[in-house]
């Protein structure tokens, strides 16, 4: 047998069925996110830092002696770079620039689009957005996934991005690295299927394994920056603005409660 | 000699001059001083003015990126990113119209569920919930094209699909899809369009209908959360008994909902403009690309719902069908609707269990929609659908057969 | 409803003002970014960068223009003829000596250039903005029987001399502008930029 409800509770029915709700949905929402995320492929974390400065002109500069021969950044100005990462502008010209640019200037290349597709098979696309349609996790992955893949015109492919065009331009950094497989029964036992295990070091390269991670950490954080200059200045706008906010939200807070007094 | 020209509302000065040639306090008194609302309007109550704060920020958000925006194929993703960059504050003009679009949606979607649960649609208040409908359908509309000016390859690739969507009705449909982009395919033709219709004609519906439904509001009156018309228990001044006037009462109210929304807004805007895929798309950081459709293509979250429904159908036209009674379906809630009380609280348990489970399917379906199908999102996004349906199309029979209980004379306040 | 007795007037009175106050201040500082979104982008800051031009073909007494934001720049090479007629006519200008006129330090005086040879000036008349023409020769009668050489400009008559110096009795009210330059070579003038200033 029910027992009914007092009028009382009656505000109380509504926010139990909220609760409710809520529930059910965060219990649906829960197991349809395990069905999806099985799909997806694990990626390393970049761990980059925007604020730190001194790793961001590193990362310019790794990224204009290894990337801004075929990919640009049309997007930047020079002299933002300069304003952004404490740098003079004769400082970007003397490191940063080397071709007749002026520091006003985009970060253009001077590589034509078709040539580009004709060498690569497919244009190197602009890099400003890069780290915004794909994320700075991917970026860092991308450049410690390339193995030694014989099949491929670049000798090399890429774990993260399959059949990659782009040849691995780090190699003499990083060193070469091998895929390794382990043999696996398919499930008619008839076949061993070969299935991509991981990445192991073949040759040295340059630098250490650690000296490379900071290399690409450096470039991926410089990428994050390009994607959207302005971030360290939102963020610090936003402190100040949500301090401002909550005082005012006091203010209304006690108006509001002052004149609602009158309310009986 | 010249005599002052007297004025029926008893000002004097120079507002006693324009009142004499202009309702100016007359309608001030009439919209907002004088009105009496009920005075037990609760949480649910903030988001019809936060939705006039979200209108009036986009419309200035918007009017200062049209100064830099190019409406063109060839310099549109150019000028967003110039935006972003080049002009001083740029990007938090960019931002806040990107974010308000969101919010938006989240503001009119709360708005909306608190008249369902409060039965706000319900007589007399269809007009004003018709012109309500009109408002989210001229908004759809608004975020749709608006979606597409940035020139991203979401934008691009989502104005295909929905365009193609015309493509379904029999006969007619490819010449209409031909003459909606004006091209045979997405274009600079149909950006320039759809920005004039953005920036200009939407807008101005948007406007008027806001007005017309402010008016239709303030003639009938506000419900509230007990469903009970204020109207019916007058003192003997004339005011309503439970009324309270607009002003002082809920402009000091409402005024703390706008900082409490500003602060979320500001939050959003400043710290997580992207929402992690949420408000801005991945996808829409590359720019239009005829020849490569993104990995997953998804509209932007408010729209989710219905494209899952869309999705859940395995028929072209049904499907697209489908979609569009699931919005349109809204209009007919006032006459849906048999029961006798309006508000949730005096409603039996069938409406609580209809409306709660139209809430999760609408959440699931919007949560559907957002990822790429496989075999059990699609079963699914039709048992959802179907629930989704189900509150619309057996409304008359629950509502009818629902045990309400008793409503009050009064309406339930307790003093703070 | 209202019970008076009860109201503190000077406490709502007090947050009235100061909520008032806090939020005005609030919708300032919003209309801010707002407002400066009009000021010259970097993009245009940096279109609006300093011009070189090389001026080692230009011949004496010719003229030439570049263009620097927007504006067409004259540079003339004076011949010693056309710098010594500057000397005999103070009576015919309204500033002799640039008082009121807008240039670098370094142009404050006859000549109104950092090497007199070469005059350097903004060719928009600051009458209402037209460009004067080039009317270098002495008693043109196109212009006036005891015109000392200089700028004519078209739409409503102003003329200056060959420092750019207004006459007086016309509607121009100041003398031509002289833009920050400096020379980076002997051959090389850039505008938009007073190395000395700096």
């Amino acid at each position: 047998m029910r027992t009914k409800m007092k009028a009382p509770a009656m505000n109380n029915t509504v926010k139990n069925m909220i609760r409710t709700l809520k529930l059910c949905t965060l219990l649906f929402i829960g197991t349809a996110a395990v069905a999806v995320q099985a799909e997806e492929r694990e990626l390393l974390h970049a761990n980059n830092d925007v604020a730190n400065k001194a790793s961001l002109q590193r990362g310019a500069r790794n990224f204009v002696n290894y990337c801004s021969g075929c990919h640009s950044t049309k997007y930047v100005r020079y002299n933002r770079l300069a304003v952004d990462l404490d740098l003079t502008d004769a400082q970007v010209k003397d490191n940063l620039i080397f071709t007749n640019a002026k520091v006003t200037d985009n970060m253009t290349i001077n590589m034509d689009p078709a040539d580009g597709k004709a060498w690569f098979g497919k244009t190197p696309p602009d890099l400003s957005l890069i780290a915004r349609s794909r994320g700075t996790d991917y970026l860092y992955t991308f450049l410690h996934s390339f193995y030694l893949d014989p099949s491929r015109p670049t000798g090399m492919n890429n774990v993260v991005l399959p059949n990659a065009a782009m040849p691995n331009v780090l190699w003499e950094l990083q060193g070469l690295q091998k895929a390794v497989y382990e043999g696996k029964t398919s499930e008619d036992g008839k076949r061993v299927d070969k299935v991509f295990k991981g990445l192991e070091a073949d040759t040295k390269g340059k630098l250490s394994p650690e000296e490379y991670d900071q290399f690409v950490r450096d470039t991926v954080n410089f990428l994050d920056y390009v994607g959207e200059p302005g971030q360290v200045e939102r963020r610090n706008l936003g402190i100040r603005v949500m301090g401002f906010l909550l005082v005012l939200f006091l203010l209304a807070y006690a108006l509001k409660t002052e004149y609602w007094k009158d309310i009986k | 000699m010249s005599t002052e020209t007297k004025n029926d509302v008893g000002t004097t000065g120079l507002l006693g001059w324009i009142d004499a040639r202009f309702p100016l306090t007359k309608t001030w008194r009439e919209q907002w001083g004088d009105y009496y609302a009920p005075k037990n309007f609760n949480f649910w109550y903030y988001f019809g003015s936060l939705a006039l704060l979200v209108l009036i920020l986009q419309i200035v958000t918007g009017i200062f990126l049209t100064m830099n925006y190019k409406p063109s194929a060839e310099g549109a993703f150019a000028s967003v990113e110039y935006i972003m960059r080049d002009v001083n504050w740029g990007w938090l003009i960019r931002y806040m119209h990107s974010t308000g679009a969101s919010a938006f949606f989240i503001v009119v979607y709360l708005h909306m569920f608190r008249g369902l649960m409060y039965g706000s649609y319900k007589n007399p208040r269809e007009l004003l919930w018709i012109f309500g409908m009109l408002i989210y359908l001229c908004l759809m509309a608004e975020a749709f094209m608006g979606y597409l000016l940035p020139w991203g390859n979401m934008s691009y690739w989502g104005a295909q699909v929905i365009t193609n969507l015309f493509g379904a009705i029999p006969y007619v449909g490819t010449s209409l899809v031909e003459w909606i982009r004006g091209d045979y395919f997405i274009s600079d033709i149909t950006l320039n369009r759809f920005f004039a219709l953005h920036v200009i004609a939407l807008p101005l519906a948007l406007v008027f209908l806001v007005v017309a439904h402010l008016l239709a509001l303030h003639e009938v009156g506000s419900n509230n959360p007990d469903g009970i018309e204020i109207k019916k228990n007058k003192g003997p001044d004339g005011k309503p008994l439970d009324g309270i006037p607009s002003h002082p009462y809920y402009s000091v109210k409402d005024f703390m909902g706008f900082v409490f929304f500003a602060m979320i807004f500001a939050g959003i805007v400043l710290f997580e403009p992207t929402v992690g895929n949420l408000f801005l798309e991945k996808a829409n950081f590359d720019p239009a690309d005829r020849l490569q459709t993104p990995d997953e293509i998804a509209p932007v979250w408010y729209f989710t719902p219905y494209y899952a429904i869309l999705r859940a159908v395995p028929n072209k036209l049904l499907g697209v069908v489908l979609m569009g009674v699931a919005v349109m379906i809204f209009f007919l809630l006032p006459w849906l609707d048999r029961a006798k009380v309006k508000s949730i609280r005096y409603r039996g348990w069938l409406y609580k269990g209809f409306l709660g489970s139209f809430v999760i399917s609408f959440i699931a379906l919007g949560y559907i929609g957002m990822h790429k199908p496989t075999p059990v999102l699609t079963i699914e996004s039709r048992i959802f659908s179907i629930i989704y349906f189900a509150f619309f199309l057996l409304m008359p029979w629950y509502t009818n057969v629902d045990k309400t209980k008793p409503v009050p004379d009064r309406v339930t306040f307790h003093a703070h | 409803m209202s019970e008076a007795e009860n109201v503190d007037e000077s406490r709502r009175h007090f947050l009235l003002v100061a909520t008032t106050v806090v939020g005005a201040a609030g919708a300032v500082a919003t209309a801010i970014p707002f407002l400066s979104s009009w000021q010259p982008s970097a993009r245009a800051q940096a279109l609006g960068g300093p011009v070189e031009a090389d001026i080692s073909k230009l011949q004496v007494g010719e003229l030439m223009k570049v263009e620097w934001r927007g504006q067409a720049i004259y540079i003339v090479h004076r011949s010693q003829e056309m710098l010594d007629k500057l000397k005999d006519h103070d009576g015919m200008l309204r500033d002799p000596n640039s008082e009121e006129s807008e240039q670098p330090a370094f142009a404050k005086n006859a000549q109104r250039a950092l090497n007199p040879e070469y005059l350097v000036l903004i060719g928009v008349c600051t009458h209402l903005g037209c460009a004067p023409m080039a009317k270098f020769k002495v008693g043109d009668t196109d212009v006036a029987a005891d015109w000392p050489g200089g700028f004519y400009c078209p739409c409503h008559g102003s003329k200056f001399d060959l420092s750019g110096r207004v006459l007086k009795d016309v509607p121009a009210p100041l003398n031509l502008k002289v833009p920050p330059y400096y020379f980076s070579s002997n051959t090389t003038l850039v505008i938009g930029l007073d190395k000395g200033a700096a």
